[in-house]
């Protein structure tokens, strides 16, 4: 029941006092006649309402998910207590500079740790969430040539495999793209890529490990070849909880990168967001960097913006409170946890792969990063059951599903990510799940079409909702 | 060092032997040598959750704290009610992912709805979307909604918050719209620089109202003007002032936009706050973002899900109407308890001793010779000139740990109300200026 409908006339909380200055209301020319409905409903109400949607949700707390490229590891109630300090939740983002030396330590210390673990010179907070990461880093970029006279580097080159954002993000930023389609391997193909890069180049955008899963081991020929042409190399950071401490995007030869500070870095996603996507940069990108960089040592920190800056992104510096949690999370890692939170998610994806290829076909039969990808055609030809009725399926056994039809360049995916957090028991008890739903849908392939059947509702007509929205309550 | 990783060295061992590996390292040695970082990352050492505890807690010591504020220009403090924080802490909100599988995100997927359907009340508008990252954002991607074919420049309003200006800049640097500015006359726009600029060109006009400086601009005229040129109007507003003074809608605005900040979410030094926008009917195709929808079930039961993917980055890449691809759901759902717990009359209540206060102070700055600057009627900010040097005022105020206005570049002062106020507060640094 939506909470409009547990409204009842009259019923409310108590919760300012009675106003202590002389009343005063807008002219009337600005009054506002329109009626307003919100739910009038006693703490009780709101208490039980929230408390059962909450109950039809799932989160990390209720079990494994390994929803592929999201790295959905556990995230540490240290973070949450911290982010919860009233020496930041109530610091406004305008008090005089003297004032707010702790928060822009957090600045300053964050950066430190993130550019270290990058490779990069410094880092801008300022970016909401990946695509908006994706959206400044690709500015950088835009704005260096643009400060060069270099007018005609219209095109931002994209591989097939990768996410949707990235074309997305060039094409928000006034580029062209340009796809090119991947080897079989999953990686870039060399030849064309020298194909199609020229005098025209912006850039080019990359995950590495790409989204397949596997790390790109021509990686230094692939920048050479783009900065040879006179574009710039994006890293995209979603798969970064590959390599912490074993590769840096800065040593690939990549000139900026965005980070994915709700994947990596341990901070929750919240259903959605709030997230940070905080972008790192080498130094011939500085110049351009967003307005309010922190600059300056311990007690003396202060806010400059950068000679040419490509202005701000966002209203203040970001997401503060998640970068709070980002840096905790660093700080209880450090030197030697950050590389072992990497290498333990690479172990975990091997180990899933390595028990469940006898069965399910793997789309790239090697050695995986964090994450592997299988191919459910065959299985789909063969039993009618689809890489949807798996995850449904899955949902039945008490296991979020991984991501479904991503890359697209695999046909029938599901994309897993188990990430490191979870432990050899997890792992064995979702093998088994995913074992039995292969058996399943060789001999009861109906059930599976059925599935979801134990979840709170059914398979939703999706069609339906986009083709007669519905997209709020009616009074 | 602190670690989550759950392993023991059995479970290790065991693991990559199935893998086919003998030790940790195994697993990348496949990477190129040459790009491999030799010496470890040089970072301090990991540390216990006590350590952190205090390193952390160190730091947030060294902000200053103002019980009380004088100071929006942005970020608002208002009352929050308890449930809000006990709601947005239940975990599986705060650790649940976007609401991709339905099936067990009827809950997240609920509460989104409830959200939309507020933000549509609020405004009057006819559809709103799940959020995006801020007000500024809201405004940005307000403007870049209104591009078309022949349609590819956007008036913008000198009198806006000039953060928001400079991220719609941004914005329009990216997606190639021209940018004009509306200037500034008296404190409001220009409206006759407004009536000769609305060439063919124009796509969208963005307007805050109140505006940076608080006052209210002549919204209802401003929407006829720009109809009359076949642009769309892009109106920021206040999302408490607006369930007291006229609602988007009925200033005629075609995009409703702004921060959701004041609706229950703590100022946390500029963010998380969340970014809502709301359109009419006719533009829904444009909306940027996810939006939430209800439909049924196998079963015919009532239920959420995603819905309008077709605008979105993972269809049309390339063409989509915006990269966003996620929205601040958790600040949505606080957004919604708030609005839950406050119900319309504690909006009202809220924005009525808003406005009450800032004008009381207002009244009481001027006995004691500030001028108020503002041009015609203003919501819960004003802007005062300063009998004293404006760093002096400040200190003076903060020496009583009272954040004062926002100083402004021409040595003018914006202060802002909200119902946190009270009249002693206001009394008290009428009195300290007093001595200044």
């Amino acid at each position: 029941m939506l909470i409009f409908e547990k409204s009842r006339t009259g019923r409310h909380l108590t919760l300012l006092p009675k106003c202590d200055v002389p009343i005063v209301m807008p002219e009337e020319k600005d009054t506002r006649t329109l009626d307003l409905h919100l739910p009038e409903l006693s703490e009780n109400d709101i208490s039980r309402h929230y408390t059962e949607l909450e109950k039809k949700s799932r989160g990390v707390n209720d079990g494994f998910y390994p929803l592929g490229s999201c790295t959905m590891k556990y995230n540490p109630r240290i973070n949450e207590d911290m982010a919860a300090l009233s020496g930041f939740t109530e610091i406004h983002p305008l008090q005089p500079q003297s004032t707010v030396q702790g928060c822009m330590e957090v600045f300053k210390t964050a950066e430190y740790y993130l550019t270290e673990i990058t490779g990069m010179d410094h880092m801008t907070f300022q970016p909401a969430a990946g695509a908006h990461g994706e959206f400044t880093g690709i500015l950088l970029i835009k704005a260096y040539h643009t400060s060069r006279g270099d007018t005609k580097r219209n095109k931002i080159i994209v591989p097939d495999s990768a996410h949707g954002t990235n074309p997305a993000t060039a094409a928000m930023a006034g580029y062209k793209i340009i796809n090119i389609d991947s080897r079989e391997d999953g990686c870039v193909d060399i030849d064309k890529l020298r194909e199609v890069v020229g005098e025209d180049t912006a850039g080019l955008m990359l995950t590495n490990p790409n989204t397949v899963g596997l790390f790109d081991k021509n990686i230094l020929q692939i920048t050479k070849i783009v900065h040879e042409a006179g574009g710039l190399c994006y890293y995209d950071g979603a798969n970064l909880n590959a390599v912490m401490g074993t590769v840096r995007p800065g040593d690939m030869g990549f000139d900026v990168v965005h980070l994915n500070l709700h994947k990596t870095f341990s901070t929750p996603h919240g259903g959605g967001g709030p997230g940070s996507g905080a972008v790192g940069c080498k130094e011939i990108l500085a110049p351009f960097l967003p307005k309010d960089m922190v600059e300056g040592e311990v007690g003396k920190y202060h806010f400059v913006n950068a000679p040419q800056t490509i202005g701000r992104v966002k209203e203040f510096y970001g997401n503060f409170l998640v970068v709070v949690r980002a840096l905790t999370y660093c700080m209880t890692l450090g030197k030697e946890g950050i590389p072992e939170a990497s290498s333990h998610a690479v172990l975990n994806a091997n180990y899933m792969m390595n028990r469940l290829k006898d069965l399910y076909d793997m789309a790239y039969d090697e050695v995986c990063m964090h994450e592997f990808v299988m191919g459910l055609e065959g299985l789909k030809k063969e039993t009618g059951v689809s890489a949807m009725d798996i995850a449904k399926g899955l949902l039945d056994n008490g296991i979020h599903p991984p991501t479904m039809y991503f890359p697209l360049i695999v046909h029938e995916a599901l994309m897993v990510e188990p990430t490191e957090t979870e432990s050899k028991e997890i792992l064995d008890e979702a093998i088994e799940v995913f074992r039995k739903l292969y058996h399943d849908a060789k001999t009861a392939a109906e059930s599976l079409h059925m599935a979801p059947v134990s979840t709170p509702i059914g398979r939703l007509d999706e069609v339906g909702a986009a083709r007669n929205p519905i997209l709020r309550h009616k009074f | 060092m602190g670690s989550y990783v759950p392993h023991s060295d059995a479970d290790r061992k065991e693991m990559l032997a199935v893998c086919g590996f003998e030790k940790i390292e195994d697993l990348y040695a496949h990477l190129p040598e040459e790009v491999k970082l030799k010496d470890g990352l040089d970072i301090p050492v990991g540390m216990s959750e006590l350590e952190v505890r205090r390193a952390v807690s160190s730091m947030a010591s060294k902000n200053k704290i103002f019980p009380t504020i004088f100071r929006g220009a942005g970020a608002y403090k208002h009352f929050i009610p308890s449930i809000v924080k006990s709601v947005i802490g239940k975990e599986t909100f705060f650790t649940a992912y976007t609401p991709y599988q339905a099936e067990v995100s009827q809950g997240v997927l609920q509460s989104i709805f409830e959200y939309q359907t507020m933000i549509c009340e609020l405004t009057g508008m006819d559809v709103a979307n799940a959020s995006v990252y801020d007000g500024a954002t809201a405004a940005a991607e307000g403007v870049a909604m209104c591009k078309d074919r022949k349609r590819k420049k956007a008036l913008i309003a000198a009198t806006a918050h000039p953060h928001i200006i400079d991220t719609i800049k941004t914005y329009c640097f990216g997606n190639e719209m021209e940018i004009e500015m509306i200037p500034e006359k008296d404190g409001k726009i220009d409206m006759d620089y407004l009536k000769v600029h609305m060439s063919a060109d124009v796509a969208g006009v963005y307007v805050q109202h109140p505006n940076f400086y608080g006052t209210l601009e002549e919204a209802k005229e401003i929407g006829e003007i720009v109809h009359e040129a076949g642009a769309k109007y892009i109106l920021g507003v206040n999302p408490i002032a607006i369930s007291v003074m006229k609602s988007p809608r009925e200033y005629g605005a075609d995009i409703a936009v702004g921060d959701g900040q004041p609706l229950g979410l703590s100022i946390a030094f500029g963010g998380p706050y969340l970014g809502f926008m709301a359109c009419t009917e006719k533009m829904t195709r444009q909306l940027p973002g996810r939006i939430v929808g209800q439909t049924t079930d196998n079963s015919g039961k009532v239920g959420y899900v995603l819905t309008l993917q077709a605008r979105e980055q993972h269809i049309r890449r390339e063409k989509a109407s915006s990269n966003i691809c996620s929205n601040q759901a958790l600040c949505a759902l606080a957004i919604g308890v708030y609005c839950a717990s406050m119900g319309a009359s504690g909006i009202k209540e809220a924005a009525i001793q808003s406005t009450s206060k800032a004008h009381y102070m207002a009244e009481e700055l001027e006995k004691i010779g500030y001028t108020v600057k503002n041009n015609g009627a203003f919501f819960h900010e004003f802007v005062t000139t300063s009998k004293a040097p404006v760093e002096r005022v400040m200190s003076a105020l903060e020496e009583q740990d009272i954040l004062g206005g926002y100083p402004l570049s021409n040595g003018t002062i914006l202060w802002c109300c909200t119902e946190m106020n009270t009249k002693e507060e206001i009394d008290k640094v009428v009195s300290i200026l007093k001595e200044v």
